[in-house]
């Protein structure tokens, strides 16, 4: 990571104003866009738009020349580029030949993607942005922060400055007076411009249309006073019917500011009269600066079905910490990370697709249903591709390619670690490696890793076998996890293997671009589980689970291993995690837990994994529920704990505050006990609550099942619950 | 139409737009005029009013309306516009399920009186409220219509410290008068 990368995003976090703002807005987006969106089928609505975005992402050429022919039957001048400097060209020529002096403008990326301001400025012609969060960025000589609020970093103090500079007058830092004193600024401007800049939200190729929507009304001024209005689009704006509008204009005011509309939509088709009587001199310039080169890549096309609604932002644990200005370029956020590798080019997203925790909070809310962590990925994979990987992570992951090498060292660890560790914490490291804990402590290795205290555990014989796979961190910080996951499947009558191969799910090796390593992880673990017959292969780590049960066919598909796939698939069809397979179990009346008892509350961590891509999210509460436990849900249960595996050893100035939160949503609830289903959650977590003090128990769901086996009943060998994957599939589906 | 009514109104109302209705023409007419009063409309700059003509006034004498009503044009122009504090106009439509007016804004003046005046009033035919967008694009398509405005509410920002504030480029008040006798014939 570059030092100027790192520094910007120092500057951020530590930016109260910003992360302030940022912060509260996010807590509030969530419940203003679930009452926006009452009543609405968001999957409905959200499933039309993927449909219609991703049909015109297919026909970008052809939509693009019916738009044309539409829109210059009705009068518009349509201009095609595939050049960004030549759309700004255009607009300039355009200005000069009309002898324009001043411009205004309402909000338009793509005019900030081409640097339009910039090229009419050189051309010694005025561009005043008049949306005002974009013009008290553009008087302050920033950068939008936020796609949708620009100047949300800033203070109403620090606007009056600004503004107080622009009118030369002193002003209050009062908001109201503030807008006043921005419309009638503005008011000014407006009247007196050449010539008017848009973006568009859609175009409509059957109509020739375009649509812009905005809450200020600044659009209206800018296509109805000036007499040349000129509309810079993006190809990736066009649809193909009219009625394609109705869904986009569903999804976008709800999830960008929760609104069930803005307060203006203007639907232009060909010029409209001006005010002295003229015909409007309607120009559209229809750019493609590299969204064709997307649509041509299966893996960026679902891209192009983005609507810039910002909610991935909005969503999103890390941006909420550092804001747009660390994304250096126009577009920010996650989708921001993929339009700047494309728009500009790969090597530019180098730094910023670091900043992708991979939690898939952005995937629940994207009305366009871009597959936002998947696509960042695949980024990272070609960058290591083109790049290679760093010589650090290059020695990481030929250890851990190597099992027999990886578990010795792992196993050596535990001597090593010993002047440091205490009550299995190790809370200080010399001063080389002291940033890895310096805001949580991190685990002591275990003394005895799981595979061998598995050797020890006697088992009633069954028919019914599950192949456990541990995970390095159940494996050699955690085994007490592992005892308790088979104490629970043994009671049901289930008869627990661990495959001795079993190595790295390979995880972090994807998560960091090392797709050949992850390769190679995936095959070993695939030839140990399979090695024999059983009915599930359990985990009682989600970030494994999601490894076994959709990564390893996705990654050999990356790569182009398609003989491979069929043997993931294989495995992935028994592989379930712990808690939907042990609530499967007390369904079936097989695994009976202790009643009766009135247990103390706890409160339940959602980790990304098990909530967003296996969506095993009840099964772990009603579990707990049924063993007594009283749940106090916290605030924001399903935000990521900041881990993100290797994440919090790389970027720990961002992990540390997103740990932060969450140690306070837990301990506001009063609960003296947190429970989650993953080991790497638990790791975090526990080491905040240690380094905090907080006198507050983190365990893992399977221990406190463990804990309320009802010792009176016996093993329940039962029928047996059919393929593993079909209550995970179940709830996949949900 | 009483339940779309009701929905409008509570929609509307949610965004900030104030909202009044009345059975007949001579009804509504007559709110407006005393509306002009209160707001003290006078023949000085920003205290004019601008009125886009509407089926609202059919059969009204246009020349003594305008004689008896103080700083009242019904010649729209941009500077008339500009120095008015009040535009009226009338839209074809209203959508109930978010509350929205829907106009075929490509007669200039449409736009300047509800886009440049501080307050924008606007009359609408009861029987014209759809139950969503979909029915009001049909009504309102851009094959008849080139510049189609939907208003919700005033003009807003939230852009200075996610405070919401009314009135930005475009009226800080919304006035809709729906009238049940228009549209009616």
């Amino acid at each position: 990571m570059n030092t100027a990368f790192r520094e910007s995003i120092h500057s951020a976090v530590n930016n109260a104003n910003l992360t302030g703002a940022l912060g509260r807005f996010s807590e509030a987006y969530r419940v203003s866009r679930a009452k926006a969106y009452e009543g609405v089928d968001f999957e409905e609505v959200r499933g039309r738009i993927a449909e219609l975005k991703s049909y015109a992402a297919s026909h970008l050429n052809e939509l693009a020349e019916i738009f044309t022919r539409n829109a210059q039957a009705r009068g518009a001048k349509v201009f095609r580029t595939n050049d960004a400097n030549a759309a700004a060209q255009y607009v300039v020529d355009l200005a000069r030949k009309n002898g324009v002096k001043s411009v205004v403008k309402s909000k338009s990326m793509a005019s900030e993607e081409i640097h339009l301001n910039r090229h009419l400025e050189e051309a010694g012609i005025t561009a005043s942005e008049t949306d005002l969060g974009e013009w008290i960025v553009q008087l302050a000589g920033e950068r939008p922060s936020h796609m949708v609020m620009p100047a949300i970093h800033m203070t109403k103090e620090q606007v009056a400055e600004v503004f107080s500079k622009e009118v030369n007058e002193r002003l209050a830092a009062d908001i109201p007076a503030l807008v006043k004193r921005a419309r009638k600024e503005l008011r000014t401007k407006f009247l007196n411009a050449g010539m008017g800049v848009s973006g568009a939200n859609i175009a409509v190729a059957e109509t020739g249309s375009i649509v812009i929507i905005t809450n200020e009304g600044n659009a209206r001024l800018v296509t109805t006073l000036p007499k040349t209005h000129v509309a810079i689009v993006g190809v990736e704006k066009l649809v193909a019917h009219f009625s394609d509008v109705l869904p986009i204009l569903k999804a976008l005011p709800r999830s960008a500011t929760a609104q069930l509309l803005t307060s203006y939509v203007s639907i232009i088709t060909g010029p409209s009269p001006n005010t002295d009587g003229s015909l409007k001199d309607l120009h559209i310039v229809l750019m493609d600066s590299h969204r064709s080169e997307m649509a041509n890549d299966p893996m960026f096309k679902e891209a192009l079905q983005c609507i810039r609604c910002a909610s991935c932002l909005n969503v999103c644990p890390v941006f909420r910490l550092v804001g747009g200005h660390v994304f250096g370029k126009t577009y920010t956020g996650g989708i921001g990370t993929i339009l700047t590798a494309w728009f500009d080019e790969l090597k530019q997203s180098e730094e910023i697709q670091g900043l992708c925790i991979q939690c898939g909070n952005c995937v629940d809310v994207c009305p366009g249903k871009v597959p936002i962590p998947d696509m960042i990925l695949e980024l990272r994979r070609r960058l290591v591709k083109q790049q290679g990987p760093s010589l650090k992570e290059k020695a990481a992951f030929g250890i851990v390619n190597n099992r027999r090498l990886f578990h010795t060292m792992l196993r050596a660890a535990y001597t090593v670690q010993k002047p440091f560790a205490k009550d299995g914490f190790i809370r200080h490291l010399p001063i080389f490696l002291s940033d890895l804990c310096e805001f949580r402590s991190l685990p002591a290795v275990a003394e005895e890793p799981f595979r061998d205290k598995f050797l020890k555990i006697e088992q009633p014989r069954s028919q019914e076998k599950a192949a456990f796979y541990a995970g390095c961190l159940i494996d050699f910080a955690y085994p007490e996890t592992g005892t308790a996951v088979v104490q629970v499947l043994n009671k049901a009558g289930i008869e627990v293997i661990f495959p001795e191969g079993q190595t790295c799910c390979g995880a972090p090796a994807r998560f960091s671009g090392a797709y050949e390593v992850a390769a190679g992880n995936a095959k070993a673990n695939i030839d140990a589980l399979l090695a024999e017959d059983v009915a599930y292969v359990v985990s009682a780590c989600p970030t494994c689970t999601v490894a076994l049960k959709h990564d390893f066919a996705k990654t050999f598909a990356s790569l182009g291993l398609t003989e491979s796939v069929p043997r993931a698939a294989a495995l992935a069809a028994k592989v379930v995690d712990f808690s939907t397979l042990a609530k499967q179990l007390v369904d079936a009346g097989r695994l009976t837990l202790k009643e009766g008892d009135h247990l103390s509350r706890i409160t339940y961590h959602d980790s990304c994994h098990l909530k967003k891509t296996l969506k095993a999210d009840r099964a772990p509460r009603e579990l707990l529920g049924k063993a007594g436990y009283e749940l106090v849900e916290m605030f924001e249960c399903d935000m990521c704990c900041g881990m993100g595996g290797s994440y919090s050893l790389k970027l720990p100035e961002i992990s540390a505050p997103i740990l932060r939160r969450k140690l306070t949503n837990i301990k506001n609830t009063g609960a003296p006990i947190v429970a989650m289903d993953c080991p790497g959650c638990a790791m975090q977590i526990r080491g905040g609550l240690d380094k905090d003090g907080a006198p507050i128990e983190v365990r893992h769901t399977a221990e406190l099942i463990a804990d309320r086996l009802d010792s009176g009943a016996g093993p329940r060998p039962g029928r047996p619950l059919g393929p593993a994957s079909q209550a995970a599939r179940r709830n996949e589906d949900r | 139409m009483t339940a779309l009514f009701d929905t409008f109104k509570a929609r509307a109302e949610a965004v900030s737009a104030e909202v009044h209705r009345f059975a007949t023409k001579a009804e509504a007419l007559d709110f407006i005029l005393a509306f002009l009063r209160q707001e003290n409309a006078a023949d000085i700059p920003q205290s004019r009013v601008v009125w886009a003509n509407g089926s609202l006034l059919d059969g009204v004498d246009l020349g003594q309306l305008a004689a008896q009503t103080p700083g009242l044009t019904f010649n729209v122009t941009r500077d008339a516009a500009e120095t008015s504090k009040i535009g009226i106009s009338q839209v074809e439509c209203a959508i109930s399920d978010t509350g929205t007016l829907v106009t075929d804004a490509a007669p200039v003046e449409r736009r300047l009186v509800s886009a440049l005046p501080l307050i924008h009033v606007a009359v609408v035919a009861t029987d014209t409220i759809q139950p969503d967008m979909a029915a009001a694009l049909v009504r309102v398509h851009p094959g008849q219509c080139g510049y189609i405005s939907m208003i919700t509410g005033p003009s807003r920002t939230a852009d200075i410290e996610r405070v919401l504030t009314i009135g930005v480029h475009g009226p800080s008040r919304l006035v809709i008068v729906f009238v049940d006798e228009l549209g009616r014939s």
